[in-house]
């Protein structure tokens, strides 16, 4: 079996209907080849795995009604947050939207903690607080509900990172709908002026909920969005690509350029959330497409066997273990008592005396700590 | 044998004999507010080398409103920083910077900019800790000039007391002398959770006395208590900013006829000391609450729903009454706007209505 790998990288692929790496303002894009060791692809198929057997996981859930309210899941877009991690530190920053599940997981939560937040549990990572959309983890600021707010808080992060002068940077992740919003050009311009390093993702999925790209935008080139900020546009179903351009994306930032954008050409198996059945704006023939030419799991399984990197079985042993992991998460998930009563008021304020919070009604005093 | 003690503050200087300052070390100085501010912010800046200050023109102009005057040329581009203009992206840029360990200052030129800005505040600033559990704080103060001005307009005279006054994870505050300007910025600074400082355009030039226990550099002032400026047993009257002056002003024309009011200065709207009101209101048992802001859903809404709802009700002698801004956008000619804002005459006709004289 071979330990290392040379591969050929992104360009150009099989079917036509992909993207090269396009880039905008830069010099050159990723380089054409990417060493992936066996360890890392191992680790990369289990990752990626273990996202998709937990955002399945969570669909069964909410169908039996013990997930509820938001449920957006990511399955399909593994490789962008796999990719996106491989090519960054844990001492680095990142925020997203509310599509967060997968970036939880990268960024140091474990399935347990991901699962309880969603049935809402004590044992959840935000307390069962936060639930879906709202799950923090060190240098991980969420998990955010107003789409297109993350994007300042990011380069915030990013002003932060600079002044603190710790060569640490701040991914800043947003969608193809969010892509609009007017606070991202003003978060580019402030970003590019006092050179923040962020990193800027728009990931395309293609829908912002059940608009396609071409309904909502003028220019769907999102990695040219930023005007003067250099941009590149990669194959987001490739998780070599994804790490290749993040490499990149990172150097920039980290040798004091400024802020860069990367457009992550993904799709999501989903519809937009779990009310959303996601076929009344899209094929099924499209969706099957993409799962069986594309999908980033087989793929780099594919890439994996056939180089010898790693056996059927390996992987099969892999699929396994993620299953019984997703399984006792789901279990503790279900079983983990709901939050007690008297934490209805806390964390109102960080570093506070105690203080007493209005109930429902002038007699009832809550009682909040810090 | 005198010693020397130099004070150097808004530019003037005082020199006292040494042997004064053993006996008595009460040393008053006149302070404007706007320079009351300027100091704190100087202080609490080299005090704690994570605090900065963006906002428009608050930089190489020296503040739209001079309030950072001298700020820039003393710690330069990395700490106090001229932003676009694009409330939207630099209060979510300052809430981002809080969140990943600096302290900011964000200042809106005025507040009604700020609502361009508002979902920064309430849902990336003021819920963030509770939505994580206590996981991620938000050490940040939004502050600039609130409510009406001179002159200004409909667009910019809006008071937001209420709005920001409604939304829990966030603390309000609303000094009125420089005295409170001082004391509660530099605990707002300190504060590790989001703070709104809610100053007063009208108020930035009015010199006060400030004794020297507020001069050190350690004097705060604790958010979430109120003041009482002046002692009465008549009637409460309940204020903030601005308004306080003109109920002391009223208060000082209706001693003359032998009626003593009570005033109280909030000094933070959020969270509200409502019990200061209420100790107040069982020694009076009468109560009018004085506002720059509209009526409806306002400070005084709040106070008055308090009242009914505590132990002070069963003291009052007649109904409590609000006096506020006129229901209306603000006017521009002079004589419009002086008649949608409440003036001394009002709050005198109102406390003689609630005492039935």
């Amino acid at each position: 079996m071979r330990k290392m790998l040379t591969i050929i990288s992104n360009v150009l692929r099989g079917s036509a209907s992909r993207n090269k790496c396009d880039v905008h303002k830069l010099e050159e894009g990723p380089p054409l080849q990417a060493v992936l060791t066996r360890e890392e692809g191992l680790q990369y198929y289990r990752t990626m795995q273990t996202i998709r057997r937990m955002e399945l996981k969570a669909d069964q859930l909410y169908k039996q009604k013990i997930i509820r309210g938001f449920c957006h899941l990511y399955d399909g877009q593994e490789a962008c947050a796999v990719g996106i991690e491989a090519g960054i530190n844990l001492s680095d920053h990142l925020i997203t939207a509310y599509r967060a599940h997968g970036y939880t997981l990268t960024r140091g939560g474990t399935v347990r903690e991901i699962m309880a937040e969603l049935t809402g549990r004590r044992g959840g990572i935000a307390k069962g607080k936060g639930g879906s959309m709202h799950m923090y983890t060190k240098h991980f600021y969420g998990g955010n509900g107003i789409v297109g707010a993350q994007v300042p808080l990011g380069a915030g992060v990013a002003l932060a990172c600079k002044y603190l002068g710790k060569n640490e940077l701040c991914v800043c992740l947003y969608g193809d709908g969010a892509a609009n919003q007017g606070q991202i050009f003003e978060t580019y311009n402030m970003a590019s002026l006092w050179k923040l390093p962020c990193i800027f993702i728009c990931e395309n999925n293609k829908y912002g909920m059940g608009t396609s790209v071409e309904r909502a935008a003028a220019s769907t080139d999102y990695y040219k969005r930023g005007d003067f900020i250099p941009g590149l546009r990669v194959d987001g179903m490739d998780v070599l690509c994804v790490r290749e351009a993040t490499k990149l994306a990172a150097e920039h930032c980290r040798s004091g350029k400024g802020p860069i954008l990367m457009e992550l050409q993904t799709y999501r198996y989903h519809g937009h959330s779990m009310s959303d059945p996601g076929i009344s704006y899209r094929t099924r023939d499209e969706i099957q497409e993409v799962r069986s030419k594309s999908d980033p799991i087989s793929m780099l399984k594919d890439r994996m066997l056939s180089n010898n990197m790693a056996s059927v079985e390996e992987l099969k042993e892999i699929d396994v273990e993620v299953r019984k992991e997703i399984e006792d998460a789901a279990q503790f998930a279900t079983t983990d008592p709901e939050p007690p009563l008297d934490d209805l008021c806390n964390h109102i304020f960080y570093n506070d005396p105690p203080m007493e919070v209005r109930g429902t009604n002038p007699w009832t005093k809550l009682k909040s700590i810090s | 044998m005198a010693s020397l003690r130099c004070f150097l503050r808004s530019g003037k200087v005082f020199v006292v004999p040494c042997d004064i300052c053993i006996i008595n070390s009460i040393l008053l100085l006149q302070v404007t507010v706007r320079d009351a501010l300027n100091q704190a912010m100087d202080e609490e800046l080299e005090r704690d080398e994570r605090v900065f200050l963006l906002g428009e023109e608050v930089a190489q102009y020296d503040g739209a409103y001079k309030v950072s005057r001298g700020l820039w040329k003393k710690y330069g581009d990395k700490r106090i920083i001229d932003t676009p203009i694009t409330e939207m992206g630099f209060a979510g840029i300052a809430v981002g910077a809080a969140m990943a360990g600096l302290r900011p200052i964000c200042e809106f030129m005025t507040f009604n900019f700020s609502m361009q800005a508002i979902d920064q505040v309430i849902n990336s600033a003021a819920k963030t800790y509770y939505m994580s559990a206590g996981l991620q704080s938000v050490p940040i103060v939004f502050r600039g000039p609130n409510g009406a001005s001179a002159g200004v307009a409909a667009q910019h005279s809006q008071c937001f007391a209420a709005w920001y006054g409604h939304c829990p994870g966030l603390k309000v505050v609303s000094p009125w002398s420089a005295e409170d300007a001082r004391g509660l910025l530099k605990s707002a600074i300190r504060d590790d959770n989001p703070v709104v400082f809610l100053e007063n355009e009208l108020m930035y030039g009015v010199p006060f006395e400030m004794s020297e226990e507020v001069q050190s550099k350690d004097f705060l002032i604790p958010i979430g208590k109120a003041k009482i400026e002046r002692q009465g047993t008549h009637i409460t009257l309940v204020s903030h900013s601005r308004m306080v002056s003109l109920c002391l002003d009223a208060a000082a024309v209706l001693a003359k006829e032998g009626i003593e009011c009570e005033v109280i200065n909030m000094r933070t709207i959020r969270p509200l000391d409502a019990e200061a009101i209420e100790t107040s209101i069982m020694k009076t048992n009468h109560l009018v609450t004085v506002e720059g802001g509209w009526p409806q859903f306002g400070i005084g809404a709040e106070i008055l729903a308090r009242i009914m709802e505590g132990p002070a009700f069963n003291y009052l002698d007649s109904p409590a009454v609000r006096v506020t801004g006129v229901d209306i956008p603000m006017p521009y000619a002079k004589i419009l706007e002086d008649n949608s804002v409440p003036q001394i005459k009002d709050i005198i006709f109102s406390i003689k209505k609630t005492l039935n004289v």
